[in-house]
C-alpha cells in the first residue's frame, strides 16, 4: 500500500497506450500523431500534477519505493565490487552489504543498508533493519578501511535498526555506539549518501560523514513518521501529520547544515531512471572525494568534529545558536 | 545532611508541596510511604527496595560531597522546527519546567565525590521523558569538554525516552555530537562511568550511554534499544517481565555490574580510585598528585 505506486498505475497505464499508438501510427496510413501529441501533452500534464511538489508524506513512500534503486544497484554499477562478509562473531547479517570497491578508478570501502526488491528478499535481508551483528560488521569494515587507508562510501536505506528480541539481546545500542565512534574517528574521508528512507539510530550508525550527499526525494528522520506517531500521540495512523512535523526532507535538511548536497531526481523519482540516477549520484561522491585529496587526516578529523559540534539549536544567554541556515 | 547551597538556590522557586503529596504509595509492594522516608531513604522503598524515579537535584545531592558548580546552566531550548501539535513546543517545555524545577533533561556540573574532582552529568526523566534534544547534547559535551581539559574522570546518570521528536534531526544529531565529544575525552585518556538509570533508550542508550568505559545500572532499570512497546507491536506478543531490565543486561554481557542507590556513592569512589590509581592524574589545579592504590572507603 504505497499511494505513489497507486498513483503511478494510471501514468503507466497512460504511457503503455502511448507507445501502442506510436508503434500503430507507423504501420498504418492514416495519422494519428497529433492524437499522440495531444496524449503526450496530457501525460505530461498528469505526471507534473502528481509528482511536481510532493509533501513530506508523499516523499516518504517515495523514499520506500518498491522499485527505488537500493544499494545494490549503486554497488552493481560501481567499476568494481567485492563483498565481505561478516561480523567474525556470529553471523552474516544480510540487511548490510559492503565491501572493496572501485569508484571513478579510486579504491574505497563501500557499505550500505540492503533492503529486498520483493518480499521474498525483504524476509531475508529483514526490509533493511540492520541487527547488532551488521553494525559489527559496519564497524570492522570501517576499521579496516582505516588500517588500509581506503576512503569510505556509504549508502543509507533502512527505515531504522531492527527491534527485535534477538537484537536486544545481542545490545543493538551497543552496536549502533560502536559505530557512532569508529566513523567519528576513522581517518579517512567518509561520504554518506541518503538513498531511501533514513531512519533514526540505526540510519546514522552510516552516516557520519564528511560530506552528506540525499537524493531529492529521499527522507532522512529521527524517527520514522509511524514511530513518531506513536510515541508522542499514541496513535501510528497519523503518521502523515508527523511527516509534516518532522521537517525530514533533503531540503529541510540542507537548511539545517545536516545535508550538503541535494541530487535531483527525474520527475516521478530515482526509479523513474535508475541507471542514470545511480551515475549521477556515484559521480556526485566520485568528487566529493576527489575534494579530500591532499588533506591530512588530522585536517580531516577537525573540519569532521566541527561539523557535528556545531549542530543543534539554543539559546545561549541572550545569544540564540544554531538552527537553519538563514 | 544540610542541604547545600546550590541546592537551597535551586529549590527556593519549587512549588508548595501539598498535602496529598505527603505520602505515596509503592508501584512494586503496594506499601504507603510517608515521602520524608521515602527521600531519607535515597527514593527506594525501605520495604521492598524498590527504585524511585529520582529528580535530578536529588541525585546530585545524593552522590556529591557537598558542593556542585553547574555547566551550561545558560543553554536553553529553542523551537527549531516551530513545532506545534496539540500544544506548541515551548508551551509543553514551560509545562515540564514548572512541574520539574528544571530548565531540561539534563543537569551538568563540576563537584567532589569521595575527595575525587568530578565532572557529573544527570539526566530526569521528569523533563520531556529525558530526551535528548540540543540542550541536552550541546550540555553534554560542553561537559565532557570540561572535564577533558582538567583530565576530570566523567560520571553521567542517563534517564530517557531516547531522542527528543519536537526537534527532528537536530536531536538525532546529538548522537552525533556528544559521540564526539565522548571520543575526545576517551581517546585524551580520560575515565567516563556511566550509570544507566530508569529508563534508558534510544539514542541516548545507542550513543554516549553505552560508549563508557565502565557502564554500572541500577536495580531493575529499563535499558534497550526500542521500547518495549514498540518491540511488542512489533513481533505481536507480550514480553517477558525480566526482558531489557538492569539484571538482564548484566547477564547477556551488556553492562559491568548492577547497583543499589544505597551503596552507589561508595561504588563509584571505588571505580574512581581504580581509574586513578594506575597513573599519575593532573587535578583541576593543574597540580599533579599521586592518587594511591589502597583502597579507602567511607
Amino acid at each position: 500500500m504505497n499511494p505513489i505506486v497507486d498513483r503511478e498505475k494510471g501514468l503507466l497505464e497512460l504511457e503503455r497506450r502511448i507507445a501502442e499508438l506510436r508503434s500503430a501510427n507507423a504501420k498504418q496510413p492514416v495519422d494519428i500523431s497529433a492524437e499522440i501529441a495531444a496524449l503526450e501533452a496530457k501525460y505530461a500534464l498528469i505526471q507534473r500534477e502528481v509528482f511536481g511538489e510532493l509533501s513530506a508524506w508523499e516523499k516518504v513512500h517515495m523514499a520506500r519505493h518498491p522499485n527505488r534503486p537500493t544499494t545494490l544497484d549503486y554497488l552493481s554499477q560501481l567499476d568494481r565490487f567485492d563483498e565481505l562478509h561478516g561480523d567474525r562473531q556470529i553471523r552474516d547479517d544480510p540487511a548490510i552489504v559492503g565491501g572493496f570497491a572501485l569508484l571513478a578508478g579510486r579504491a574505497v570501502v563501500a557499505i550500505g543498508q540492503q533492503r529486498g526488491r520483493d518480499t521474498k528478499e525483504n524476509l531475508r535481508r529483514n526490509f533493511g533493519m540492520v541487527t547488532p551483528e551488521g553494525y559489527r560488521k559496519v564497524a570492522r569494515l570501517a576499521k579496516l578501511a582505516v588500517r588500509l587507508g581506503l576512503p569510505i562510501i556509504t549508502f543509507v536505506d533502512t527505515k531504522g535498526a531492527d527491534p527485535g528480541i534477538g537484537s536486544e539481546e545481542r545490545a543493538q545500542s551497543e552496536a549502533i555506539a560502536r559505530c557512532l565512534y569508529e566513523f567519528t574517528l576513522a581517518r579517512v574521508p567518509i561520504i554518506a549518501t541518503i538513498i531511501g528512507e533514513g531512519g533514526s539510530g540505526g540510519a546514522l550508525a552510516l552516516a557520519i560523514a564528511d560530506r552528506v550527499v540525499m537524493l531529492e526525494h529521499s527522507v532522512y528522520s529521527v524517527a520514522s513518521p509511524e514511530g513518531c506517531a506513536a510515541i508522542l500521540w499514541g496513535d501510528a495512523g497519523k503518521a502523515d501529520e508527523a511527516a509534516a512535523h518532522l521537517k525530514l526532507t533533503a531540503q529541510d535538511l540542507q537548511r539545517f547544515g545536516i545535508v550538503d548536497e541535494i541530487v535531483p531526481e527525474p520527475l516521478g523519482g530515482a526509479h523513474r531512471d535508475p541507471v542514470g540516477m545511480v551515475g549521477r549520484v556515484l559521480e556526485v561522491v566520485a568528487t566529493a572525494l576527489a575534494g579530500f585529496d591532499g588533506q591530512s587526516a588530522d585536517e580531516i578529523l577537525e573540519v569532521r568534529y566541527r561539523r557535528y559540534r556545531r549542530l543543534g539549536a539554543w539559546q545561549d544567554g541572550l545569544r540564540e545558536v544554531g538552527g537553519a541556515v538563514p | 545532611m544540610p542541604m547545600p547551597e546550590w541546592l537551597r538556590i535551586r529549590r527556593s522557586s519549587d512549588a508548595g508541596v501539598s498535602d496529598a503529596a505527603l505520602w505515596t504509595k509503592c508501584p512494586s509492594c503496594s506499601e504507603v510511604l510517608y515521602r520524608r522516608d521515602l527521600a531519607a531513604n535515597l527514593d527506594v522503598c525501605p520495604k521492598c527496595a524498590h527504585h524511585f524515579r529520582m529528580h535530578a537535584f536529588d541525585r546530585i545531592a545524593s552522590i556529591v560531597d557537598g558542593d556542585f558548580t553547574e555547566i551550561g546552566a545558560d543553554v536553553l531550548p529553542l523551537d527549531p522546527l516551530g513545532w506545534a501539535d496539540k500544544r506548541p513546543y515551548p508551551a509543553k517545555l514551560e509545562a515540564d519546567r514548572q512541574k520539574s524545577g528544571l530548565t531540561e533533561g539534563v543537569v551538568t556540573g563540576l563537584a567532589k565525590i569521595g575527595g575525587f574532582d568530578v565532572a557529573l552529568g544527570v539526566m530526569d526523566f521528569y523533563f520531556r521523558g529525558g530526551t535528548m534534544g540540543s540542550v541536552v547534547g550541546e550540555r553534554i559535551t560542553r561537559l565532557l569538554e570540561a572535564a577533558r581539559s582538567a583530565s576530570l574522570p566523567c560520571v553521567l546518570f542517563t534517564a530517557s525516552g531516547g531522542a527528543r521528536m519536537e526537534e527532528g534531526m537536530l536531536a538525532l544529531m546529538q548522537m552525533a555530537k556528544t559521540t564526539a565529544a565522548v571520543t575526545r575525552f576517551i581517546e585524551a585518556g580520560n575515565f567516563m562511568l556511566v550509570v544507566l538509570t530508569d529508563p534508558t533508550t534510544g539514542g541516548v542508550s545507542a550513543s554516549f550511554a553505552f560508549q563508557a568505559d565502565v557502564i554500572v545500572a541500577e536495580p531493575k532499570a529499563m535499558i534497550g534499544f526500542a521500547g518495549r512497546r514498540v518491540i511488542e507491536q512489533t513481533i505481536r506478543q507480550k514480553l517477558p517481565d525480566q526482558f531489557q531490565t538492569a539484571e538482564f543486561l548484566l547477564e547477556k554481557g551488556h553492562i559491568d555490574m548492577v547497583v543499589d542507590r544505597r551503596e552507589l556513592r561508595a561504588t563509584l569512589i571505588r571505580l574512581f580510585e581504580y581509574a586513578a590509581a594506575g597513573r599519575r592524574v593532573t587535578g583541576s589545579n593543574g597540580a599533579v598528585r599521586t592518587v594511591p592504590t589502597g583502597v579507602d572507603t567511607q
